[in-house]
Formats: C-alpha cells, sequence, structure tokens
C-alpha cells in the first residue's frame, strides 16, 4: 500500500506528472473518437446519396 | 510517409498510388496493424516509463513528464514537416492524394502541439518555477499550433475545394520556416529550454534506461499517427466522391 502511495505521489510532483499524461491522453483519445465519428457520418451521407443517385439515373435509363 | 511507404510496397511509381481506389485498398491493409501497433508500443512505453526508467537526479520524478513532452514536440515538427512536404507535391506535381493526405495531418499536428505546450507548462513550472516564458522555444511552438489552426480555418473558409487545396498549400509551404527556427532556437537564443540530447551529432546524451522508454513512446505516437491519417484521409475521399455526386444528382434534375 506504502508503494502505491508513493507511486501515487511521484516524489510530490504528481500535480505536474500525472496532468500531463492525463491531458495527452485525453487529446489523443478524443481525436480518434472524433475521426471516427466523422467517418461514420460521411459514411452514412454517401449511402444516402448513392442510393439517390441510382434512382436518379434508373429512372433515366427507364 | 504512408504514400512512401505504400510506393516501396508497390514498386511502382507515384501515379499508381493516385487512383484512391488503389489507395483505399492498401489503407484498409496497413490502418488495423498501425492501430494495433500504436496501442501496443504506447502501453509498453507507459509501462518503462513508469516502471523501469529511474527518477532523474536533478529533476526527480518530473523526468517522466519528458515521455510525452518529447514525442509531442517531435511529432508536431514531422506533422508539419510532411504537411509542408504534401502541399509542395500537391502544387508541383498535382498529385491527387497529396491534398488530402495534407488536410488530414493538420489537426493531428495541432493536437500534437497542443500536447507539447501543456506538458511543457507542466514540466516548467516545478523545473523553471514558470509555466510560460515568451522565449524563441516556446514561442515559436505556440506560433506553429496558430499555423496549424490557421491552415485548418483557410480550408473552411474557402468554399472551392480546388482553390482552397491551392491557397493551403501556400500558406503550409510558407509556414515551412517555421520548423527550422524551433529545432534551432535553443542554440540560436538564449533560452530556458534545454538544447537537443537525443538527436545530437555525437549521439544521445542520456542513458539507456530512460532513452529506451521514450523512444518506444515515440514508436508509438508515429504508429498513431499513421493509423489516425489512414483514416481521415479516408473520410476526405469520402468526402470529394460526395461532392461529386451531389453534383451529378444536380445536373440530373
Amino acid at each position: 500500500m506504502q508503494t502505491f502511495r508513493d507511486f501515487f505521489d511521484m516524489g510530490g510532483y504528481a500535480a505536474f506528472v500525472w496532468p500531463s499524461f492525463a491531458a495527452c491522453a485525453v487529446l489523443m483519445i478524443a481525436l480518434v473518437v472524433s475521426s471516427v465519428l466523422r467517418q461514420r457520418r460521411m459514411r452514412a451521407r454517401l449511402d444516402e446519396v448513392e442510393k439517390l443517385v441510382r434512382h436518379a439515373e434508373g429512372d433515366e435509363a427507364a | 510517409m504512408t504514400q512512401a511507404a505504400a510506393q516501396r510496397r508497390g514498386g511502382g511509381g507515384w501515379h499508381r498510388f493516385a487512383n484512391p481506389a488503389r489507395f483505399r485498398r492498401i489503407a484498409g491493409a496497413v490502418a488495423p496493424w498501425a492501430s494495433g501497433l500504436a496501442v501496443a508500443l504506447l502501453l509498453l512505453g507507459l509501462a518503462l516509463g513508469f516502471f523501469v526508467a529511474p527518477a532523474d537526479y536533478q529533476q526527480g520524478e518530473t523526468v517522466r513528464i519528458m515521455f510525452v513532452h518529447v514525442p509531442s514536440a517531435w511529432m508536431a515538427l514531422f506533422c508539419y514537416t510532411a504537411l509542408a512536404a504534401a502541399s509542395a507535391a500537391s502544387l508541383i506535381w498535382k498529385h491527387p492524394l497529396a491534398d488530402v493526405a495534407a488536410r488530414a495531418m493538420a489537426p493531428i499536428g495541432a493536437v500534437f502541439t497542443a500536447q507539447a505546450l501543456i506538458t511543457g507548462a507542466l514540466w516548467g513550472q516545478p523545473m523553471w518555477g514558470t509555466w510560460w516564458v515568451w522565449d524563441a522555444r516556446l514561442t515559436s511552438v505556440l506560433v506553429l499550433l496558430f499555423l496549424y489552426l490557421g491552415y485548418m480555418a483557410l480550408w473552411q473558409a474557402i468554399e472551392d475545394p480546388a482553390k482552397a487545396a491551392k491557397a493551403c498549400a501556400i500558406l503550409a509551404i510558407v509556414g515551412f520556416v517555421n520548423v527550422p527556427i524551433i529545432k534551432f532556437s535553443v542554440d540560436w537564443w538564449n533560452t530556458l529550454h534545454q538544447p537537443a540530447s537525443v538527436l545530437t551529432t555525437e549521439g544521445p546524451k542520456i542513458h539507456a534506461s530512460m532513452l529506451w522508454p521514450l523512444l518506444v513512446m515515440a514508436a508509438g505516437f508515429k504508429a498513431y499517427f499513421v493509423a489516425v491519417l489512414l483514416l481521415r484521409m479516408r473520410t476526405e475521399l469520402d468526402g470529394a466522391r460526395l461532392r461529386a455526386l451531389e453534383s451529378r444528382l444536380a445536373a440530373a434534375e
């Protein structure tokens, strides 16, 4: 337990070390999440428009 | 970088990868490996950084901030260099994937630059006694962040994609002058920031127990960059296809 507390305490610099790692984790994970959501939204819009184009051009052919 | 890697794989010229369908296939094959590698290397780097690397005899435990600060700063410069190179490729060779790559890189570089600034402040306060100084190194990195944000804003501001690509490419290339300024700022001007200790002409000046965690973290950041870049390039290509289909639809009606 004592070693865990020592580890967390970071030699008295806990207030600087942990926020550094936390900031990087938050930013890097946020970029991945926003990139994945952006790709999904784009894919959904593209599927929709592809369907519309097939309809429009199918109608012309008929 | 991904294009170069792709080129080696295919063994052909640049034009072979101008084809978005081919890019999609290659990106689809590489992306899962890059993602897995990023997670594995980042976890290994954290474990080495916290449990194997010792505390520094001068800086104590704060030295562990180095394991995120230095790779973030390296990637901030790497991303901008790649962004400027892709922009040059776009202007000179009109390579259709160059704009896509450049645009996809900007937010990744901005995130790494923000990380370098935040972790730098958190390291500066206990070691230098200040969160921030307006010296050459810190100020030029702040300018780098504004270059990334300005580049992204310019893409948003210009409606016509071809015009936007050209204006952004010129901004990116002009802004590249800041990269050597950042790199050499610690040698050219008086600064609180320490000079390079890994990429020196005499080789790394830090002990292996700290160098290895640093290099593993840096490799993890690089793999993360590749994974996010491929994903964002796919979105950009889908966006171009969406615009093309929408104009076809408008013409059909």
